[in-house]
This record gives structure tokens, C-alpha cells and sequence, in this order.
């Protein structure tokens, strides 16, 4: 077998392969550094951090379902200061490849906010902004469900963000995703992640209760992996900025199949919550896989379909 | 944290819905009293996390009842099976903050993991008494096993078909047994009773529905006198002190 080529490079962050957790799933990363060797994953994107620390939502936060789970942790993080602080440092000693902060914010000031710190973190490499997070001013609508919002999140965390690259992680909760992801292009982001969760609910019958304990929740899992494929093959073709393609992927199958779709790096949600091993996993598998499909590098086949 | 494939030695029903499991692997675990472990069931996309009763370095003894569709499944399965299983999670017992004298309180399948606990009370040369509460007779477990480790034993029952008729609390008062430390695991009502009842500092050994089970998916988060802490990791066994019930 020929050397494979597994490196992908993000707004000129080179990560030497696609693999990168989804935010939330992972934790800081260091909650998994005895389990599992972190640097054979290419990037990890960090739990979703807020301006204050949060406690999140009470529990139950999670219900199992048929090819994924319903998660409504609500955000618990440490608050901005700590990640900056200790969460980052801490990483960046054990890891050397690249550190995703993913930002969220109940208003725009809170996201500029935690924007600007996370982009002064010397170890972090790439801001992803949640836009799925309610607009507090805006009705409690999600930032991510209009266009005109999710631009006014972009142009004011691009303002503030320097040179690392910005990111913003879509919601698939909407009526025409590409006008979203093209709003976000237009106002200055360069790059979008797709898709954050599925808006889901599960009713346990005999109890007649809704199973998570804020009633709703975010669904993923392998159940959503199409609906993601076709989501990343639109906002890819729609827009010249680069995807990370996420939803549903549990297999190096399906991280072929999402960057032919269009992603240039791949995120892995709900599976690592199963198999806190699948992210090496998969990058371990993914030479074999390519040599069966005759690809000797990953950019071959960005974006082919 | 490993991920293992056991097979199964044994799968067999010893009370009501309840079943004993028994699994052997070839490579080396270090399970410490109280800890669980976390199942990969064919047609269930999240593991079971299940507590450990009893292991040695190649072997793990597990009681779980049947209560929903996974533990269904888990009923159905046969030796020689194998299964896919990540050890040694969450942070359990510590039988150090036990003097000399200990109360094991247990209730329905709780009794389980305080087996191992008290094994390991015993080989310190401590005194041991054990205190399992059950709703009746078809549901008690391991009051053969706790006998045979030679701790004193109290049984309880809900209808009186064993041992004391009442709560485990109600076992407790009539006999009130000598300790300086006690240790729990149960239904919440009865863990909360316990705390509340008790003189002495304890351990309760906590339950939450659970994501990942080890750590970092923050889906089994508690609020706790010390701030937020995950059952899966920072617990599921806690000090007395730091629940808030």
C-alpha cells in the first residue's frame, strides 16, 4: 500500500487528518487523555462555552432512540474564563494538533465577548460559533434560524476574532439552509460547520412523561448521517468557503462519504458517546478504506459529487 | 478506562426479573469496589452501564433486573457470547473512611455492588454489618453470598416475607448495629432516608441516566454542595455530605 495522504488543511490550519470530535462529545478533551491517544485525531472541538460558567439543564439531559440519542445538556461549561485559562493550556501541554473553541452566546455582545478572548488564546486555532443558541433580545428564536441574525453573529465575532479563522456551526432547524450558510459567507466567515442537532422529543408512555427533562432536545446519530450528507452537498456547492461536515457519522465509510459530499474536515458526534475510541478508530481504518477505493489523498475527493 | 470483550460464563435468572451475569475476559482489569461498567447491546445504540458486583483480574459478577428493552435484550443473551464492555468507570467506594466498624445498607439490586465493598471491608479487619431492603421474598439476591463472607446480615422486607417487616431504616432501629462509617446503594427515597437518619458520615452510590459514562458528555450532571459534579465520573458514589437532595 502507497503512503495515504490524510492531511487536510482549514483556512490554512493543517490537521494531519479530517477527524475532529464534535463539540460536545468530547469534552475539553482532556476528560479522555488516559483513555485514548489524542494526537492520532486531527483537531478536536472543544464543549460549547458560554461568557459565565453554566450548570445547564436538569436531568434527565438524555434519551436514548433508534440510531442516535436526544441530548439536552444545556451548555454546561466552565464559562469563557476558564477555558482561555486552564481548559486550553492544559490541552495544548498533551495535544498538537488543532484546538476548536466552540462558542456560544445568548446575544451578540456574549458572543463578541467570548469570540475575543478565545481568538487572544495562544493555544487555541480555530473559533466555531453555535448560532443555535436563542437570541435572548431576539424572542428566544434561534440566532441560527435567520439569515439576517446569523450574518449579525458573523460580522461581530469577525470583528472582533483577529486572524484565527472563524467558523460557523449552522442549525439544521430551518426551512433553506444554503441562505443561511450564504449569509454567513457574505458576512465574513471562513468556514461553516454542518449540522448541529436535530430538534427532537421522546415520550416515555407508561410514565407519560417526556423522557429529557427540559422536554426537548438535540437528536444525532447515525439516523441523521443522509439528511447531514445532503445538507453538506448544498452549502458546499452553494458556497466557496470550507465545510466541516458533521451528523450522524459513526465509520470511515461515512467520512469518505461526507467529503465527497464536500466537507474538508469531518466531525463525529453522537458515535463517541458509544465508542469513546471511534475517532482513532476511524483515522486507523481510514488508509485501508482508501486504498480499496483507489484515493491516495483526501483532497482528491473533496466536493466530487 | 479499557474497552473489553468479555464472554459471557453465565446468564441466569435468581429473583424476581432479576438476573445474575457472569462474564471472563483475557486480559487485565482492576475493578475497584463500587465502580460500574458499560455494555454494548446489539439493537441498542448507547451502552447499559451496570454496576459490579464482584471481580477478579479476568472476571466480572453483575446483577441487573429487567426494567426496560436493553435489559430485555441483556436477558436473552447465552454463554460464549461475547460482549463489548468499557471497564473500570466512575469513581466508588472508599472503604478507607471506615474506622473500624461499617454499615452496609443496600436496597433491591443496590445490594449488589456493596458485595465487593464488603469483602474488601472484611479483609481489612473490619467489622461488617449488612442491611438489605427488598419490597418481598421473590426479589431478595446475595443473602446467601453475604452470609458465607461472614458479615452480620439484616434483611428487610416491604411485606415482612423475610426478616424485618418495613424499611431498611426500620432494620437499623430494632437492631441497632455498631459503626463509624456507612455506605449505600438504592433507590433514592431510601438513600435520602438513610442520609438523613444516620449519625455518622457515609457514602451513597448514586443513579442517573448516562451518555458517554465516563466522563465527557456532562448528560448525567448533578448539582451537589460542591458545585456541579457528573454521577458518571466524579461519582456515582458521593459523600453524604455533598448531596443535595
Amino acid at each position: 500500500m502507497v503512503n495515504k495522504n490524510l492531511s487536510v488543511s482549514l483556512c490554512g490550519c493543517t490537521l494531519p487528518n479530517p477527524i475532529v470530535p464534535a463539540s460536545g462529545t468530547f469534552g475539553f478533551g482532556l476528560e479522555l487523555a488516559d483513555a485514548l491517544d489524542l494526537n492520532k485525531i486531527g483537531g478536536i472541538s472543544l464543549k460549547g462555552t458560554t461568557r459565565d460558567a453554566r450548570f445547564g439543564n436538569p436531568t434527565p439531559r438524555i434519551a436514548e432512540c433508534t440510531g442516535g440519542l436526544i441530548n439536552s445538556v444545556g451548555l454546561q461549561n466552565p464559562g469563557i474564563d476558564v477555558l482561555v485559562e486552564e481548559k486550553v493550556p492544559a490541552l495544548r501541554k498533551i495535544y498538537h494538533n488543532a484546538i476548536i473553541a466552540n462558542i456560544s452566546g445568548f446575544s451578540i455582545e456574549e458572543y463578541a465577548h467570548c469570540c475575543e478572548k478565545a481568538a487572544a488564546c495562544e493555544g487555541i486555532d480555530i473559533l466555531e460559533v453555535n448560532i443555535s443558541c436563542p437570541n435572548v433580545h431576539g424572542g428566544g428564536l434561534a440566532f441560527g434560524t435567520s439569515a439576517e441574525a446569523a450574518a449579525q453573529v458573523t460580522k461581530a465575532v469577525k470583528a472582533v476574532s483577529g486572524k484565527k479563522p472563524v467558523f460557523i456551526k449552522l442549525s439544521p432547524n430551518v426551512t433553506d439552509i444554503v441562505s443561511i450558510a450564504k449569509a454567513c459567507e457574505d458576512a465574513g466567515a471562513d468556514g461553516l460547520t454542518l449540522v448541529n442537532t436535530f430538534l427532537g422529543m421522546r415520550i416515555d408512555i407508561a410514565r407519560r412523561k417526556p423522557i429529557v427533562a427540559n422536554r426537548m432536545g438535540g437528536f444525532s446519530g447515525p439516523a441523521i448521517f443522509p439528511i447531514a450528507v445532503r445538507m453538506v452537498n448544498q452549502v458546499s456547492k452553494a458556497c466557496s468557503i470550507p465545510v466541516m461536515g458533521c451528523g450522524g457519522v459513526s465509520r470511515a465509510e461515512d467520512v469518505i462519504e461526507m467529503m465527497m459530499a464536500g466537507a474538508t474536515a469531518v466531525q463525529v458526534g453522537a458515535e463517541n458517546l458509544r465508542n469513546p475510541m471511534v475517532c482513532p478508530e476511524i483515522v486507523d481504518a481510514l488508509p485501508e478504506l482508501m486504498d480499496r477505493l483507489g484515493i491516495n489523498d483526501l483532497n482528491e475527493i473533496i466536493g466530487i459529487i | 478506562m479499557q474497552k473489553i470483550f468479555f464472554t459471557i460464563v453465565s446468564n441466569q435468572v435468581v429473583a424476581d426479573k432479576t438476573y445474575r451475569l457472569e462474564l471472563g475476559c483475557s486480559q487485565d482489569i482492576a475493578i475497584k469496589p463500587g465502580q460500574f461498567v458499560n455494555i454494548a447491546i446489539d439493537g441498542k445504540y448507547l451502552r447499559r452501564p451496570i454496576s459490579v458486583s464482584d471481580a477478579t483480574n479476568r472476571s466480572l459478577l453483575l446483577y441487573y433486573k429487567v426494567v426496560g428493552e436493553g435489559t430485555k435484550l441483556m436477558s436473552e443473551m447465552n454463554p460464549g457470547q461475547q460482549l463489548e464492555i468499557l471497564t473500570e468507570l466512575g469513581t466508588g467506594f472508599d472503604s478507607a473512611k471506615c474506622r473500624n466498624s461499617a454499615l452496609l445498607v443496600g436496597g433491591g439490586l443496590g445490594t449488589a455492588p456493596l458485595y465487593m465493598l464488603c469483602k474488601e471491608l472484611l479483609s481489612q479487619g473490619k467489622k461488617v454489618t449488612v442491611v438489605l431492603g427488598f419490597n418481598k421474598a421473590s426479589e431478595v439476591i446475595l443473602e446467601e453470598e453475604y452470609k458465607a463472607l461472614g458479615a452480620e446480615l439484616l434483611i428487610a422486607t416491604m411485606d415482612g416475607s423475610v426478616g424485618v417487616k418495613g424499611f431498611t431504616t426500620d432494620a437499623i432501629n430494632q437492631y441497632n448495629p455498631e459503626f463509624d462509617f456507612f455506605y449505600t446503594c438504592g433507590p433514592m427515597p431510601m438513600m435520602r432516608a438513610l442520609c438523613a437518619a444516620l449519625p455518622t458520615s457515609g457514602e451513597a452510590s448514586l443513579e442517573e441516566r448516562m451518555g458517554c459514562g465516563a466522563g465527557y458528555c456532562y448528560g448525567c450532571t448533578i448539582q451537589t454542595t460542591k458545585g456541579p459534579k457528573r454521577v458518571c465520573a466524579d461519582g456515582p458514589v458521593f459523600d453524604k455530605e455533598d448531596l443535595i437532595w
